[in-house]
């Protein structure tokens, strides 16, 4: 065993990427050590388990200036991607030319991102699209729903659907933009499976799916108040009442 | 199973969420804590006699707000969380974490981490596989196997801790590659694995297979055409024995699956009895990639160039892989801050689940049991 320990440390290309957020502190005491480069497997190491588990007490003690100096460092070397970013960009292939053909103003926006297809479309003409997606473009499974929020927006809430075909090998993922309140199609009439995912977001979200078999909580208890996945539910946050009626204590955190 | 009626009229009426039992029908409430559902599942029977004619399941006992946590972590400080979701197939769940925010970055492992990578996260269904069959076999009465499974599982789980020091929750990948060189004797202690195994496997099947008992619990319990399956989202080998020959390693292949030969087993019946023949086929060929990964590992780094600070740029991604449970995807959101804005897990735990109720309709509580464990969830996973 720790014969394996230490032939771990060797490869310290590697390890040296760890520490990333603190090496200030520990870079002075293992500068000495630290010129030389080559097979200094116990140094550090042993530096950097006790900057993990230095970091509370950091705050009180000498290295203040750790705490600015670490996200200082990060920003003057950030270039992670060295080719081009990846970005959105507008999207004409011939997907999309049939979706504009059929749907015209309801296909808002189509976008390339990551090389991945995406469609913004009106939610009043969900299910409707939702329907060609299967019988046409044979879109047959309905590989994910899930939502977005986005507090500051007009329409705060992106309903993402993510569709995959096997007879074309091709996902395309279909955006609706959703106010708060606003009422949103169920599309558990064209993929049954969106019962549950339908769910989770009106538990999560708070978004109301319009003729929903069984509109209720997925995950958390039903008489739960609040939707945790928005953004102005603070992580902290809990239903405080529930908790003290259900489990009998002050606090679930 | 509950329907919603309207009592009286107008506004004073109520709309109240009611159970209308026929004269013979009762409520039988399974679990939470029941051995044979896997954790804490809870599932609502209602039986006419010994006959299921509709289900109910309650989840969410297990929810940690995974997804939530993710927004106020860095992307490598929320790596760890991802291996706590399927807890019996860690791996799967960091390397499709780790591709998913690659992509995300618009970087890429080498191919030495690729290669590495891949053997793992084999082996990693190798043993999740082993794992499902013995807890399986156990529930409908097969006490042995489970204890030739779990020797065998033991095997991988000490590859797992030479690897990186952990058996369960082992954090093995990192983002842009490998945290850690493969030790000396990766090669050797996979090859010594792998060529014993196919052995172990007759051995399961010369238990199960053509054992009445089993033939009779399993045969024609839990169908799901392949139409229904489809419709139903469901993935992984459940999908596989009803027919549909679809696997994301062959069809949109990732880590280095694309350069191993193996063969994608599907059923016919799409019953317990096929999903069981399906899993022991992914065992063999799981195996097989093993034997070909190993022949020959790249050198070269583990890691590429994704600097100590992740940044990735403003946009999103969706990636999945084929987690031993079925399609495990990762919806990640970037504003261009160092913490993910959104990161949706597809959990293939929680969409296969949502079948149940179909699969077991018709059944006897006893066949309850058997399509649970068919299933192949993880609770941690379904609840995140």
């Amino acid at each position: 065993m720790t014969n394996d320990s230490e032939e771990k440390q060797p490869p310290r290309p590697a390890e040296a990427e760890k520490p990333a957020g603190t090496p200030a502190p520990s870079a002075s005491p293992s500068a000495s050590g630290g010129t030389p480069s080559g097979e200094t497997p116990g140094k550090p190491a042993a530096p950097s388990a006790p900057v993990a588990a230095a970091k509370p007490p950091a705050a009180i003690t000498p290295p203040k200036p750790a705490a600015p100096a670490a996200p200082a460092k990060p920003p003057g070397p950030p270039p992670p991607p060295k080719e081009a970013p990846p970005k959105p960009a507008p999207l004409d292939n011939d997907l999309v030319k049939r979706y504009k053909a059929r749907f015209g103003g309801a296909v808002v926006e189509a976008l390339l991102d990551r090389k991945q297809a995406i469609l913004v479309i009106a939610a009043d003409r969900l299910l409707e699209i939702a329907r060609y997606s299967r019988d046409e473009e044979h879109f047959d499974l309905l590989v994910d729903l899930t939502a977005v929020d986005w507090p500051k927006r007009e329409k705060r809430f992106d309903l993402v659907l993510n569709l995959y075909s096997f007879s074309k090998n091709e996902r395309v993922r279909l955006k609706a933009l959703v106010a708060e309140n606003e009422p949103v199609p169920s599309v558990e009439s064209v993929w049954p499976t969106a019962n549950w995912l339908e769910r989770e977001v009106y538990d999560m979200f708070g978004i109301v799916f319009e003729g929903h078999s069984n509109l209720k909580r997925l995950l958390l208890p039903e008489e739960w108040q609040g939707h945790p996945l928005r953004k102005d539910y603070d992580i902290l946050q809990q239903d405080e009442a529930w908790v003290r009626e259900n489990l009998g204590i002050e606090s679930g955190q | 199973m509950a329907e919603r009626y309207n009592f009286g009229a107008g506004a004073g009426g109520v709309n109240v969420e009611t159970t209308v039992l026929g004269a013979d029908e009762i409520i039988l409430n399974m679990g939470p804590q029941h051995p044979s559902t896997h954790g804490v599942l809870r599932v609502k029977l209602r039986l006419d006699g010994e006959k299921v004619v509709g289900s109910e399941c309650v989840i969410g006992y297990l929810h940690r707000g995974v997804e939530k946590i993710a927004e106020h972590r860095s992307y490598q400080q929320f790596a760890p969380y991802v291996d706590r979701m399927d807890y019996v197939a860690a791996v799967s769940n960091g390397l499709g974490y780790c591709e998913t925010v690659e992509k995300l970055l618009g970087a890429e492992a080498p191919p030495r981490a690729r290669v590495i990578r891949t053997i793992l996260t084999e082996l990693q269904r190798i043993a999740s596989h082993l794992f499902w069959l013995g807890t399986h076999a156990l529930d409908i009465g097969a006490l042995t196997p489970l204890f030739y499974c779990l020797r065998e599982r033991e095997e991988i789980l000490k590859i797992f801790e030479k690897y990186c020091g952990a058996r369960l929750t082992t954090h093995a990948f990192r983002i842009g590659g490998l945290q850690y060189e493969a030790y000396d004797e990766l090669e050797k202690d996979t090859e010594r694995f792998c060529k014993d195994f196919d052995r172990r496997v007759d051995e399961y099947e010369s238990l199960l297979t053509e054992n009445r008992i089993w033939v009779g619990r399993t045969k024609g319990i839990g169908v799901l055409t392949a139409d229904a399956a489809i419709a139903m989202g469901v993935t992984g080998p459940v999908l596989r024995a009803s027919g549909v020959q679809w696997d994301i390693r062959k069809s949109m292949p990732y880590a280095a699956y694309d350069q191993y030969e193996f063969s994608i087993p599907t059923g016919k019946n799409g019953d317990t009895y096929d999903r069981y023949l399906v899993r022991l086929e992914e065992m063999r060929q799981s195996r097989k990639i093993c034997l070909q990964a190993i022949e020959n590992i790249p050198a070269g780094p583990i890691l590429g160039k994704v600097g100590k600070v992740l940044k990735p740029p403003p946009g999103e991604v969706y990636h999945s892989i084929e987690a031993p449970k079925g399609e495990l995807g990762y919806y990640i959101v970037s504003d261009g801050t160092t913490q993910p804005y959104r990161v949706r897990i597809r959990p293939p735990s929680l969409i296969n689940l949502e079948a149940l109720d179909q699969m077991i309709r018709g059944h006897l509580v006893a066949d309850v049991v058997a399509v649970i464990g068919t299933l192949d969830i993880v609770l941690g996973e379904v609840d995140r």
